[in-house]
C-alpha cells in the first residue's frame, strides 16, 4: 500500500500537530516513522511524573520541561533527517492565525480539552484545511475527519459539557460522593484559603434570615487572639457540626430524606490532646513546602485506604495548620490544584467528614484525588491505536481521498465482532452556526440585560469566543484587543455596563448583531428577541440562545441539570480542570440520537465485505451498544462519576 | 488481591493507568514474566506498551544485525551511521526498553527461537512472536502448552497494510462484571495448529478474508521455503495458484480471497508503521487483560485492515 504516490503525499506534505501529550507522542512516532519530513508541534504544557506511564518520549529528567521540545528532541534521535518545528505555546496565542494554519496540508489534534478543539476547529475552517481530530480515555478512542464542504465539522454537533449541581444539593442535600467532593473543593477550600471576597454558599441558611447574616461575615476569619488549633476547631464545628444543626432545623428538607448528623470535634477526636503546635514544627523542619503533608505527618501511607471519621478528622486538622503555619502567605489566593498533595488531602478529608454527616459511604485519597481533580484515565495502549488510525486519515486527506475518509471508534468491548470501528463521516450540519452561515436568535430582556451580560454569558461562555468584536449595522459596540486606541477602550468599557436598549445604537427586539472572533474568523449573526420575563432556575442566564446547541445532560445522573442549569458558580468554574490532564475524550456521540434532521445516519463502511452490510437501522445504533455496558458512551467529566461506571471490567 | 503494596513511586506513575485496570491489576502486572521473539516494527510497539504499563520483566529474542530495512520501522533504535555498532536488535532494544521504565527488568535471550526448548518457557507468562515461519510458530505454541503452568501465547504478523494476531490461552477463566455482580467465566482456545486445521467450510460464513488470505500466504512462504515477508510480485501468479488449490479442497469460492488482497499481501511485506502501532496496541491491550484476568480476552484472531478500516474479532474454534 505504500505506493509511490501514498509516498510522495506523505513527503511533500506540511503537517500541524496541535498538542504533545498522551496522543501526541505516539503521534509524532508514528509519522516520523511513516515517512513525514516537515512536522510543526504546539504544545504549551510541561512534562509532569504522571505523564511518563504513557508518554514514552519523556523521561523523569524531562520533568518539568516544555513536551513540544522534549518530544521533537526524542524523535529526532531516530530520525535525525526530518524537521520538526515545536512551538512551546497556547495555540490559541494570536501568532497561530488563519495564516500561519494556512501553510499546512493537515491539522491533526491530540488535545485535552473542547475549548482549544473548537479553536483549532475554526481556524481550520476559516484557512481551509483538513483536521483530523482524536481523543481518548481508557480503553476508549475516536478518531475523526473535518474537511470543509464535505463533512461536518467539530461543532456541527452538541458535545457533552462538564456535569454541574444544583446549588442546594451541593451545601444541603448531598447524596453522592461527588457532591461532598464539589463542596469541600469548591465551596470550603476556597472559603479557607481563596479569594476571601469571591461568592461563597458555604453557609447554610435557616429558616430564620436574621441570624446567618452577622455571623457568617467572619466566621472563617481567625480571630486575633485565636491560635491555629483553636481556629481550626472553630471551623471544625462550624462547618461539621453547627451548620448541620442548622440544617436540621428546615425539617420540610428532611421529610423524604435521611437526616444528616452533626460532628464535633469532641465526639470524634474527645481522647487526644488538642494543643499539638509545637509537634507540628518541630517535625516539619526540614520538609520543602512542596511536599508538605499531612499523611506523611500522620504517617499514613497508602493512598488506596479509606480513613475512618478520626484518621480523617486528623488529616483535615493536620493540613489546615500547616496550610496556616507553613503556606500563609499563599493563603487567600489559593485555588485547589489536583497536584498539590496538601490541597487534596484537606479536601479528602473534609469531604470523606462531610460524607460520614450525611451517611455517604468514604472513599480513598486515590478515589478523592481522581474525582476532585477530574482526572482522565489514560493508558499507552489506546493513544498508541489511536494515533496509528490518525495517520491512516491523514494520508487518505493528504492523497484527496475524501472519499475514503472514516469516522473510527476505538471501543472496549467487540459490536458486531469489531473492536475497531470505521463510520462514514456525516455530511456538514447546514444549521450549524459555525460553518454554516444560520443565524442565531437570542431571547433576552432588552430593557434589563447589560452589554456585559451578552458578552459574558453569550459571546465567551457559549460561543467560545476569545477576541470578540460586536457590530450593530456599521457601528462597532464592542471589541477586545491589544491594539486599541484609549479612548474606544474607555467607550468599549463605558458600553459593557449599558443596558442593551441604552447602548449608542441601541439593541433593541428586531435587531440583527454580528458578533465575530477576527483571530478564528467567525462570524455570527444574531437576531435579537426581547422577552420580558426569565425563570430564574430554569434560565438563570436571563436570556436563552436558540440555533447553538447545548450539550445534552447526562442521564446517568439525575441530579445532572443542563449546562448551565442552577449550578454553583464555583462549580462550573471548576470546568476548565476538567480537561487539564490529558487525552481527553468526547467519545462515541451520546447526542446520536439527537442529530439534528437533515443529517445522514451513520453508516458502516463496507467497502470490502457488501456481504456483511447491514441495514441502517442497526447500523445506527452501533457506536451506541458496545457491548453489555451502556455507560461506555462517555461524556467529558466522567472522571466526576462514580469511576466504576466507566472503567472496564 | 494480597501482596504487598505499591510503592509511592509506582502509585505515583502508574496513577493514570490504575484508574483504568485498579491496583489488583496493576500488582499483578508488576509480577509478571514476558517473552517476545521478532524486534520489527509490531513487536517494537507492544514492547514499548507494556513496559510502560509496567510489567515486571520483558525477555527480548532476536539475533539479527541491524539492517537499513529494521530501522525503518523501529523507533527504539538511535539513528547511527554504524548500523548500531554490531549488537544484535535485542541488545539495541534493550537498551532503550530499560530507559522507559527503570521499574521493568529488560534483558536479551540470545539463540534461534526454534531451539528454545520447553524449560525456557516455563519461566514465563507470556510468550509473544512475530515475524516466525508457520513451522516455528507451531512448536513454540506446542512447547507452552506442555508446560503444567498456564503460558499465555501471541502471535503478531503485519504485512504492509494488513495485521493478524493469534491467542492462545488454553483454559482461561476470568471474572467478568456484569451489571452489578461478578461472574466467573471460562474458555476454551485452540491451538494455533488445531485452529489453521478446521476446514474452511466449517467455519461461520463471514469471516474475514484476511485470514484465508493470510493462511495462503503463510502456506506458500512454507512450501517454497521463504522466510516470512520474502516475496515480491513474481510469485504472485504461483501463490494465485495455491489459493485455487486450497479453495478446491476446502470448497470455499474463490472470490472469498480476493486477487487483489494476495497481491497487497505478496508485494509490499514491509510493515507499515501506522499499522504497527494499532497492532502492537491491540496486542497490548489483550497481554494486559490476560495477565490482569479483567475484561474479556479477544478469542482467538483479530485482523487489521487499514484499507477499510476494520479492526474484526474472528473466533476461529471448534468449541
Amino acid at each position: 500500500m505504500a505506493s509511490g504516490e501514498q509516498l510522495s503525499a506523505i513527503k511533500g506534505a506540511k503537517v500541524l500537530m496541535v498538542g504533545a501529550g498522551g496522543i501526541g507522542c505516539e503521534l509524532l512516532k508514528t509519522l516520523a516513522l511513516s515517512g513525514f519530513q516537515d512536522i510543526h508541534i504546539i504544545d504549551m504544557d510541561t512534562i509532569e511524573v504522571s505523564n511518563l506511564n504513557r508518554q514514552f518520549l519523556f523521561r523523569q529528567s524531562h520533568v518539568g520541561q516544555s513536551k513540544a521540545k522534549v518530544a521533537r528532541d526524542a524523535v529526532l534521535r531516530f530520525r535525525p533527517q526530518i524537521s520538526i518545528t515545536p512551538y512551546h505555546a497556547n495555540v490559541k496565542d494570536s501568532n497561530f492565525n488563519v495564516d500561519f494554519f494556512k501553510q499546512f496540508s493537515v491539522v491533526l489534534n491530540g488535545l485535552d480539552n473542547l475549548d482549544a478543539r473548537r479553536h483549532v476547529n475554526r481556524l481550520c475552517l476559516a484557512a481551509d484545511v483538513p483536521l483530523v481530530e482524536s481523543g481518548t480515555t481508557g480503553f476508549l478512542g475516536q478518531v475523526t475527519v473535518h474537511i470543509k464542504g464535505h463533512t461536518e465539522c467539530y461543532e456541527c454537533q452538541p458535545k457533552p459539557a462538564p456535569k454541574t449541581y444544583p446549588v442546594c444539593t451541593i451545601t444541603s442535600t448531598p447524596s453522592k460522593f461527588v457532591h461532598c467532593i464539589v463542596w469541600a473543593k469548591d465551596l470550603l477550600f476556597a472559603k479557607l484559603f481563596g479569594d476571601k471576597n469571591q461568592d461563597n454558599d458555604l453557609n447554610v441558611r435557616s429558616n430564620d434570615t436574621t441570624t446567618s447574616s452577622d455571623h457568617s461575615e467572619d466566621i472563617f476569619e481567625r480571630r486575633k487572639d485565636e491560635d491555629i488549633q483553636q481556629y481550626a476547631n472553630r471551623i471544625y464545628d462550624h462547618v461539621f457540626g453547627h451548620n448541620i444543626q442548622t440544617a436540621l432545623s428546615n425539617e420540610e428538607t428532611w421529610k423524604n430524606r435521611n437526616k444528616p448528623r452533626p460532628i464535633y470535634v469532641k465526639d470524634v477526636l474527645s481522647d487526644e490532646p488538642i494543643q499539638q503546635n509545637g509537634n507540628t514544627d518541630k517535625m516539619l523542619d526540614n520538609d520543602n513546602l512542596s511536599s508538605l503533608s499531612a499523611m506523611a505527618y500522620l504517617g499514613l501511607k497508602n493512598p488506596q485506604d479509606i480513613w475512618s471519621l478520626k484518621e480523617n478528622s486528623r488529616i483535615f486538622f493536620a493540613a489546615l495548620k500547616l496550610f496556616f503555619s507553613k503556606r500563609q502567605k499563599e493563603v487567600g489566593n489559593l485555588t485547589f490544584d489536583k497536584d498539590d498533595p496538601l490541597a487534596v488531602e484537606f479536601v479528602t478529608a473534609a469531604a470523606n467528614i462531610r460524607a460520614a454527616s450525611f451517611n455517604i459511604p468514604l472513599h480513598s485519597l486515590f478515589e478523592a484525588k481522581g474525582i476532585a481533580g477530574n482526572i482522565v484515565h489514560a493508558v499507552a495502549t489506546t493513544n498508541a491505536i489511536i494515533a496509528g488510525l490518525i495517520v491512516i486519515e491523514a494520508i487518505k486527506v493528504l492523497q484527496n481521498d475524501t472519499k475514503s475518509c472514516r469516522m473510527t471508534y476505538c471501543c472496549e468491548h467487540p459490536s458486531r465482532k469489531m473492536l475497531l470501528m470505521p463510520v462514514e463521516p456525516f455530511e456538514p450540519n447546514k444549521s450549524c452556526y459555525v460553518c454554516s452561515e444560520t443565524p442565531l436568535l437570542l431571547e433576552v430582556n432588552t430593557h434589563r440585560a447589560k452589554l456585559r451580560d451578552l458578552v459574558e454569558k453569550i459571546v465567551t461562555s457559549k460561543l467560545g469566543m476569545s477576541l470578540p468584536l460586536i457590530t450593530h449595522g456599521s457601528s462597532l459596540l464592542y471589541e477586545v484587543g491589544d491594539d486599541l486606541e484609549e479612548d474606544m477602550v474607555a467607550t468599549y468599557a463605558a458600553n459593557l455596563e449599558k443596558v442593551l436598549s441604552e447602548l449608542p445604537y441601541a439593541i433593541t427586539g428586531g435587531t440583527i448583531i454580528t458578533v465575530e472572533d477576527l483571530q478564528q474568523e467567525l462570524v455570527c449573526n444574531i437576531n435579537i428577541k426581547h422577552r420580558e420575563e426569565f425563570d430564574e432556575e430554569k434560565e438563570p442566564d436571563g436570556m436563552v440562545l436558540h440555533g447553538w446547541t447545548p450539550a445534552p445532560a447526562a442521564e446517568n445522573n439525575k441530579d445532572a441539570t443542563d449546562n448551565n442549569g442552577a449550578s454553583t458558580s464555583s462549580t462550573s468554574k471548576s470546568a476548565p480542570d476538567a480537561m487539564e490532564d490529558d487525552d481527553v475524550l468526547l467519545i462515541i456521540e451520546t447526542g446520536i440520537e439527537t442529530i439534528p434532521a437533515g443529517g445522514k445516519k451513520r453508516k458502516l463502511s463496507d467497502v470490502s465485505n457488501p456481504d456483511t452490510a447491514v441495514d441502517e437501522k442497526r447500523s445506527k445504533k452501533i457506536p451506541e451498544q458496545p457491548e453489555n455496558n451502556g455507560d461506555v458512551i462517555v461524556n467529558l467529566d466522567d472522571g466526576n462519576d462514580d469511576m466504576s461506571e466507566t472503567v472496564p471490567q | 488481591m494480597n501482596g504487598e503494596e505499591l510503592t509511592e513511586q509506582e502509585t505515583a506513575l502508574y496513577d493514570r493507568q490504575i484508574r483504568v485496570w485498579g491496583v489488583d491489576a496493576q500488582k499483578r502486572l508488576s509480577k509478571s514474566h514476558v517473552f517476545v521473539s521478532g524486534l520489527k516494527g509490531t513487536a517494537v510497539e507492544f514492547c514499548k506498551n507494556i513496559v510502560l504499563a509496567g510489567v515486571g520483566s520483558l525477555t527480548l529474542n532476536d539475533d539479527n544485525p541491524v539492517t537499513e530495512e529494521a530501522l525503518a520501522a523501529n523507533f527504539l533504535i538511535p539513528f547511527d551511521e554504524n548500523m548500531g555498532g554490531g549488537g544484535s536488535l535485542a541488545e539495541l532494544c534493550c537498551d532503550s526498553l530499560k530507559d522507559f521504565n527503570p521499574m521493568v527488568h529488560v534483558s536479551v535471550e540470545k539463540g534461534d527461537l526454534s531451539s528454545f526448548d520447553v524449560d525456557l518457557f516455563e519461566k514465563f507468562d507470556v510468550v509473544v512472536i512475530s515475524c516466525c515461519s508457520l513451522a516455528a510458530k507451531k512448536s513454540v505454541n506446542e512447547k507452552c502448552r506442555k508446560l503444567s503452568k498456564q503460558v499465555a501465547f501471541y502471535s503478531v504478523d503485519c504485512r504492509d497494510s494488513c495485521g493478524e494476531i493469534f491467542v492462545d490461552l488454553q483454559k482461561y477463566a476470568y471474572a467478568k462484571k456484569k451489571a452489578d455482580e461478578t461472574v466467573e467465566c471460562q474458555l476454551d482456545y485452540p491451538s494455533f495448529e488445531e485452529a489453521i486445521a478446521i476446514p474452511w467450510r466449517s467455519l461461520p460464513k463471514r469471516v474475514s478474508k484476511l485470514y484465508f488470505a493470510m493462511r495462503v500466504v503463510e502456506r506458500f512462504e512454507e512450501v517454497e521455503r521463504r522466510k516470512p515477508g520474502e516475496t515480491s510480485i513474481e510469485d504472485l501468479l504461483n501463490v494465485l495458484k495455491l489459493r485455487n488449490e486450497l479453495c478446491l479442497a476446502h470448497s470455499l469460492n474463490e472470490s472469498q480471497i480476493p486477487d487483489s488482497l494476495l497481491e497487497r499481501l505478496v508485494v509490499s511485506t514491509k510493515e507499515f508503521p501506522p499499522v504497527s502501532a494499532v497492532l502492537g496496541g491491540i496486542l497490548g491491550q489483550e497481554v494486559i487483560k490476560a495477565i490482569s484476568g479483567k475484561g474479556d480476552p479477544l478469542k482467538n484472531f483479530f485482523f487489521f485492515d487499514s484499507v477499510d478500516g476494520k479492526g474484526l474479532i474472528e473466533d476461529i474454534s471448534t468449541s
